[in-house]
């Protein structure tokens, strides 16, 4: 008897999941980092590496800074995006090199484009955690005063940068005239 | 007005769906004939409705009809006629339309084909079609309304989303669907078969061309699906596991299981009620894909639509859909009994084995999809699982069934014989033994892997082949085949050719990524590839930058391919077009990257062998499936049910 009441069952587990997967966006990972400092870290940069930059030495400016590696699949997906956004000269973007091999990295930039206006590299990923990165590509949004005011887990696209960050980065830039 | 018209004309299929439930199931249950007389009538005016209401969409489409908030969202004055009759199945809303459209469609066809179907049960299965457009009927009124207007009309809209201005992927959503849909007919007759308590030998003969068909365009859908994956996205890859793709590869996997079930079902009587529960599956797979994909339960690269209320509203219908099937299914299959047995050795095992395999491999699959969900659900955190963990794990139970299957392929039913299996297998196991060395010699990285997969792609096509042989031998023109024997052994040939092409295009290619300026010349496989010149190209509603690409070997220019960076005007998305050289062999990839400043542009390039005969292996194998629906056993009208072979209809009590 089991065995014909074994589908069901699984259906009912499936759908129960289903149930709280539902008011879960996958996207939106409620980040407890937002409105909080961003941490502070000083890591080399992938170009320069005898020169570090981190969050004491970025403040006074509001930036965006992207997760992202050269294992990642969408972060190619998003590179484009990201090439627009900087040709838009809105914001600066930082470019976080995550769990990543700086060769391949170096050379993935120099093939695709350059969007940062540096890139730090977190070999290990110890910054990251920090960050509370759980996968690449993410993007902070992070204003004058080193506050994260916003973060998106999935690759940008044109849609999401316009709807969701420039009204905040236009809000900060109001805020600061 | 045109567009209420097309809200009402969806309202009235509506209320004929419902009258065609009702009267289908209670008909057949208080055996009222002047019901079961409505149904078909009903059938065909839910399809009239559904098509007006189609038509309309439509048409708002065709004359740019702004006022119409879908409409506004998904096209554009700009966009040339063909995409702007694509675009209505470009996103949610109309994409719902088009598959309560393929629905009423797939019921016209049960409601008036198989002429030896009793009405009795001919209404049953109506009955249940018609509750679940019903379902997706109500879904639309309730939570995706395409006709909704936007007051002011909007002056322009905002085009269609750029990845889908593409032929491939502008029929592909129909095709898809066709399949999708088409799973919902052996749902239907899987239901109907367990309201009536039995499964017979006709049942399944009715059912397989059903089958054979909605597979044939899950097959051709996901093929197109991939294609277009290649040179679209523009990195050369042709499938990403994406959950999206997952979704249209798992009903893929279930109806290849239900066919060959099906088949054991109609021949031997036996695996009734696994081919009920796999006629279920199948489908609800299919509603599963809907969900994922439109509730936003998953990140893929696909979605585009997602909202809680509509994941909601498909949760309950699924839940309550697949819930009652499966509730039938525990409460009416143990009484559906199997009738005689059968040798280990024997085509049965084979085709038992083929499979446990293929529903391992959808669940493998399943389990991978679902993984990050069920984790954050749990609150363990957010993951992801890659292609890493798919490719591994669906060779597993993928790589023996090839194996096994040339053998399946000659093996009788209830007992086969090893001495005549060798006898006739010998030779293509020489063959593609010897074939598979040398192969994966030739280019100098041997891998077992490559051994195996190379030898499991020959070694089908060759069992196939021989099956053919020994037939003529038989004294039998090959013409004078049973036309779904042809088409098994084709579709398997098919099969052969979609294993080869994979293993030799992901082990073989070369691919690059360069920083070339013009003039520059770069040395891939014996190919001499140059980079002349980059021009600005102005589309019909994008700008772009062109490579001119020159392609020589040996000195003689083989071609030049053109590939192209492309910017939509309305929603600024930068696209990338490949220069393809498609060839039997062959396929050589260039895609545009980025502007590198100082006159050099990043390419990449690939040499990608045999990577065709991925999609001609799929064509193969639907053009297999066409076959088989051929024959015209599946048309022949038998006599009165209870003349043919009732095999065990309730037989255990």
């Amino acid at each position: 008897m089991i065995r014909f009441l074994a589908p069901i069952i699984i259906l009912a587990i499936l759908v129960s999941f289903f149930f709280v997967g539902l008011y879960k966006d996958p996207s939106i990972v409620p980040s407890p980092l937002i409105g909080k400092s961003a941490p502070a870290y000083e890591l080399p940069l992938l170009l320069k590496p005898g020169e570090t930059l981190g969050t004491e030495k970025l403040l006074g400016q509001v930036y965006l800074l992207n997760i992202w590696g050269t294992w990642c699949f969408a972060c190619r997906a998003e590179h484009d995006v990201l090439l627009e956004i900087e040709r838009q000269n809105i914001v600066p973007i930082y470019g976080f090199n995550w769990k990543d091999d700086p060769h391949l990295a170096r050379q993935w930039l120099a093939e695709l484009g350059n969007p940062y206006v540096a890139s730090m590299v977190d070999t290990v990923g110890r910054v990251g955690i920090d960050w509370g990165v759980y996968g690449a590509p993410e993007t902070f949004l992070v204003d004058q005063n080193g506050i994260i005011i916003h973060k998106l887990i999935a690759p940008m696209s044109m849609q999401i940068w316009h709807e969701d960050f420039l009204p905040l980065i236009r809000q900060l830039k109001a805020v600061q005239r | 007005m045109i567009p209420e018209l097309g809200l009402f004309a969806l309202v009235l299929a509506f209320c004929l769906a419902i009258i065609q439930s009702f009267a289908g199931l209670a008909g057949a249950y208080w055996r009222k004939t002047e019901w079961l007389a409505l149904v078909r009538p009903m059938a065909s005016g839910q399809f009239v409705f559904a098509a007006l209401s189609f038509g309309l969409l439509t048409w708002s489409f065709i004359v740019n009809d702004f006022s119409v908030e879908y409409v506004a969202f998904n096209s554009n004055t700009e966009l040339p006629l063909f995409y702007r009759v694509a675009a209505v199945w470009a996103a949610h809303e109309g994409s719902l339309l088009l598959w309560i459209l393929t629905l009423s469609v797939w019921t016209l066809g049960v409601a008036w084909a198989n002429k030896d179907m009793p009405d009795v049960f001919r209404a049953r299965i109506l009955g249940v079609m018609g509750l679940i457009n019903c379902g997706f009927m109500l879904f639309v009124m309730a939570t995706s309304n395409p006709f909704t207007r936007l007051l002011p009309a909007a002056l322009e809209g905002r085009d269609l989303n750029p990845l889908l201005q593409d032929p491939a992927l502008a029929i592909h959503p129909p095709i898809l669907y066709a399949g999708y849909v088409g799973l919902a007919v052996a749902f239907s007759f899987a239901v109907a078969a367990l309201i009536e308590g039995k499964v017979t030998s006709n049942w399944a003969r009715w059912l397989r061309p059903w089958t054979l068909l909605a597979w044939v365009f899950l097959t051709v859908g996901v093929a197109l699906g991939s294609w277009w994956a290649y040179y679209e996205l523009g990195w050369g890859g042709w499938w990403f596991w994406d959950p999206v793709e997952n979704a249209s590869f798992m009903p893929w996997l279930m109806a290849t299981a239900l066919i060959h079930s099906l088949a054991v079902t109609e021949k031997r009587g036996l695996f009734k009620s696994w081919t009920v529960l796999l006629a279920i599956s199948g489908f609800s797979l299919s509603l599963l894909g809907t969900f994922l994909v439109r509730s936003g339960v998953l990140i893929s690269v696909h979605a585009f639509a997602s909202d809680p209320a509509r994941g909601l509203f498909i949760l309950i219908f699924l839940g309550l859909c697949i819930g009652i099937a499966l509730g039938l299914y525990a409460w009416r299959a143990p009484a559906l009994g199997s009738g005689g047995g059968f040798k280990v050795l024997s085509r049965e095992s084979f085709l038992l084995f083929n499979n446990l395999m293929l529903v391992v491999a959808a669940g493998l699959i399943l389990i991978g999809t679902l993984y990050p969900l069920f984790i954050d659900a749990l609150e363990m955190g957010k993951i992801s699982v890659g292609p890493p963990y798919f490719n591994l794990v669906f060779l597993i139970p993928t790589l023996p069934m090839v194996l096994l299957l040339g053998v399946g392929m000659h093996s009788t039913w209830k007992r086969a014989r090893w001495e005549i299996l060798w006898l006739r297998l010998k030779m293509p196991l020489l063959i593609a033994g010897t074939l598979a060395l040398g192969i994966s010699f030739a280019w100098g990285r041997p891998s077992i892997l490559t051994f195996v997969a190379v030898f499991a792609g020959v070694w089908v096509i060759l069992s196939a082949l021989s099956e053919i042989r020994q037939r003529q031998k038989m004294g039998r023109n090959f013409f004078a085949l049973p036309r779904s024997i042809i088409g098994m052994l084709v579709a398997h040939i098919g099969l052969g050719l979609f294993v080869l092409g994979v293993t030799v295009t992901s082990v073989f290619s070369i691919e690059k990524d360069l920083a070339l300026r013009p003039g520059d010349v770069v040395e891939l496989a014996g190919y001499q590839i140059k980079l002349e010149s980059l021009r600005n190209i102005e589309g019909p509603n994008f700008d772009a930058v062109e490579g001119v690409v020159t392609i020589r070997r040996d000195g003689e220019v083989v071609t030049t391919l053109y590939p192209q960076k492309r910017v939509y005007r309305v929603q600024t998305s930068p696209m990338t077009e490949a220069g393809i050289d498609a060839g039997w062999t062959r396929d050589l990839f260039v895609a545009l990257g980025d502007d590198l400043g100082n006159g050099s542009w990043s390419l990449r390039i690939q040499f990608k062998p045999l990577v065709r005969f991925i999609w001609l292996g799929a064509l193969v194998m639907a053009f297999g499936g066409l076959l088989s629906i051929s024959d015209p056993r599946y048309r022949k009208k038998r006599k009165a049910e209870a003349q043919a072979p009732e095999l065990a209809a309730g037989a255990t009590p």
